[in-house]
C-alpha cells in the first residue's frame, strides 16, 4: 500500500516550514493543505482536537501533532534517507536540547519584538540577539548544527529566517551586522533546495503581518 | 564503568522524573543535592544555558532538560521500555509528554492564587487542562502507558504529590473523584507503583517549602 501523507499547514508558519523541509529532504510525496487559521477547517479540528493548531502531519489517516514530534516521527519512519538525528544517543540528546531551546526562546522573543513597544520590546530584542550569540557558540566551526549536513536543529531553526525582515524592521537592528556567523549559516542552509523551496520570501511574510496588524487594529 | 550522576534539588518534581526513570531501569547513580539559591560551579558548568536542575552526567558528559534526559535514559538503557516501540504510538506518547508544557502558565497562576476575580478564571483554566489530559490522554487506561507506567506517567507524576501540596497551600481542591474521577484514580494507582511509592519527597516538608517559595514570589499573600 502506498503511503498517504497530508500536511495541514499555514504558509507563514515557521513550525509548518520545518515539516516541509524534512519531507523534501527525505523525498516524501505529500499533499499540502493550507489552512485559514482564523477559520479552521473541520479536518484540522478533527485531527488536532487538543490544540487546534497547525502543522499536523497526517500519515495514512493518522495525525501527528506538534512540529518537533512530527519531525522525529518523519525521521524514524523514513529512515532510509537524510537522517535528521545522529545515531549517537548523547548527540541526539544535544540536538533535542537545542531544538527545545529554539522553541522556548526564538519564537517568543521574536514575536515580542513586533507586538510590543518600549521597555518590553527592548528586553525582547536583547534576549533575541543574545540567543543568536548562544546559537553561534553552539554551531562553532561546523557548517551545520547537524555537522556536515542539515540536522534536527538546523531544520528546527532555519524557518525563523523568513521572519527576520519583520523582526529587524520593528526592532531596528540587523542580525547580519551583529551576528555574521549566524547569517553565514543561514546562507548555507538556503543553498539547499529543500530549505529555499520551503521558506516564503521575507517580504511576503512582512507584508502579511502588516496587513494582519491593520486588520486587527494594531496600527 | 558506567558513571551516572544526577544533580538535583529535593523538592523538584522535574528531578523526580529522572529519579523514577533511572530506578525503573535499574541504573545505579550518584545523587548530588544542589542549592538552587546558591548555585555550585558544577551546576553552572554543566548547564550554562539554563543553570537549572536536573542535570544528568553520564561518563562526565552533561544532559539538561528533564524531558531530554528521559529520552536519553530510554535510549541508553533499553531494558524495560518506557516508550512504545511503534513509531506512531511513540509520537502519541511524546504528544502527551509535551502537553505538560502548555499546562505551565495556568499552574503557575494556581500556585500564586489569591482571592479576587481572577481566582475563578484560574481554577477553570487548570480544570480545563486536567480534563483534556484525563479524557483524551488517559481515557479508560489504568496508566498512560497502559498496564504499566511509562514516560508519560512519569512526566505527569507531579500531579501525584506536588499538585496536592499546592492545593493544600492555596486551600482549593481540584483533583477530586467528583471532578476528575479517572485522573484521581490514576494518582492512587501511580503512587502504589513500588518505584514511585519508595521515591517521593516528604509531603509536609514539601508543603512548607512551597509556602516559603510562594511568600518569596507572591508578596501580597
Amino acid at each position: 500500500m502506498a503511503d498517504e501523507v497530508v500536511l495541514l499547514d499555514f504558509w507563514p508558519s515557521p513550525f509548518g516550514m520545518r515539516l516541509r523541509i524534512a519531507l523534501a529532504e527525505k523525498g516524501i510525496e505529500y499533499v499540502y493543505k493550507d489552512e485559514d487559521v482564523r477559520n479552521k477547517s473541520p479536518l484540522l479540528l478533527q485531527m488536532n482536537p487538543v490544540h487546534k493548531k497547525i502543522p499536523v502531519l497526517i500519515h495514512n489517516g493518522k495525525p501527528v501533532c506538534e512540529s518537533l514530534i512530527a519531525l522525529q516521527y518523519i525521521d524514524e519512519v523514513w529512515n532510509d534517507k537524510a537522517p535528521l538525528l545522529p545515531p549517537d544517543s548523547y548527540l541526539r540528546a544535544q540536538a533535542r536540547f537545542w531544538a527545545d531551546f529554539v522553541d522556548k526562546k526564538i519564537y517568543e522573543f521574536g514575536r515580542k519584538i513586533w507586538t510590543t513597544k518600549g521597555e518590553e520590546q527592548d528586553a525582547a530584542k536583547k534576549e533575541f540577539l543574545d540567543c543568536m550569540g548562544v546559537l553561534e557558540g553552539e554551531l562553532g566551526d561546523k557548517p551545520f548544527f547537524g555537522g556536515e549536513t542539515l540536522g534536527f536543529v538546523d531544520v528546527a531553526l532555519i524557518p525563523f529566517y523568513s521572519w527576520f525582515l519583520l523582526y529587524e524592521k520593528f526592532g531596528n537592528f540587523s542580525v547580519e551586522a551583529l551576528h555574521p556567523k549566524f547569517i553565514a549559516w543561514v546562507k548555507r542552509c538556503m543553498e539547499k533546495e529543500s530549505v529555499s523551496k520551503s521558506l516564503p520570501e521575507q517580504e511576503k511574510v512582512y507584508d502579511f503581518v502588516m496587513f494582519m496588524r491593520k486588520k486587527l487594529g494594531m496600527e | 564503568m558506567e558513571e551516572v550522576k544526577l544533580l538535583g534539588f529535593w523538592p523538584s518534581p522535574f528531578v523526580y522524573r529522572v529519579i523514577w526513570a533511572l530506578k525503573l531501569k535499574g541504573v545505579k547513580y550518584e545523587y548530588i543535592e544542589q542549592d538552587i539559591f546558591n548555585k555550585s560551579e558544577l551546576l553552572l558548568q554543566c548547564n550554562p544555558v539554563y543553570k537549572k536542575v536536573p542535570v544528568l552526567l553520564h561518563r562526565g558528559k552533561p544532559i539538561s532538560e528533564s524531558v531530554v534526559i528521559l529520552e536519553y535514559i530510554e535510549e541508553t538503557w533499553p531494558e524495560n521500555h518506557l516508550l512504545p516501540e511503534d513509531a506512531y504510538e511513540r509520537a502519541l506518547a511524546r504528544f502527551w509528554i509535551q502537553f505538560h508544557t502548555c499546562q505551565i502558565p495556568s499552574f503557575h497562576a494556581f500556585f500564586g492564587l489569591t482571592a479576587g476575580e481572577d481566582q475563578q478564571k484560574t481554577i477553570e483554566s487548570v480544570l480545563e487542562t486536567l480534563k483534556i489530559l484525563e479524557e483524551q490522554g488517559l481515557g479508560d487506561k489504568k496508566f498512560f502507558g497502559g498496564d504499566s507506567i511509562n514516560l508519560v506517567d512519569i512526566t505527569h507524576g507531579w500531579l501525584a504529590l506536588w499538585f496536592g501540596a499546592v492545593e493544600e497551600m492555596v486551600g482549593v481542591k481540584l483533583l477530586e473523584p467528583s471532578t476528575l474521577p479517572r485522573l484521581h484514580a490514576w494518582v492512587q494507582n501511580f503512587k502504589q507503583v513500588p518505584v514511585i511509592r519508595d521515591n517521593l519527597p516528604d509531603y509536609q516538608k514539601l508543603v512548607a517549602h512551597m509556602k516559603r517559595v510562594r511568600e518569596m514570589l507572591v508578596p501580597q499573600v
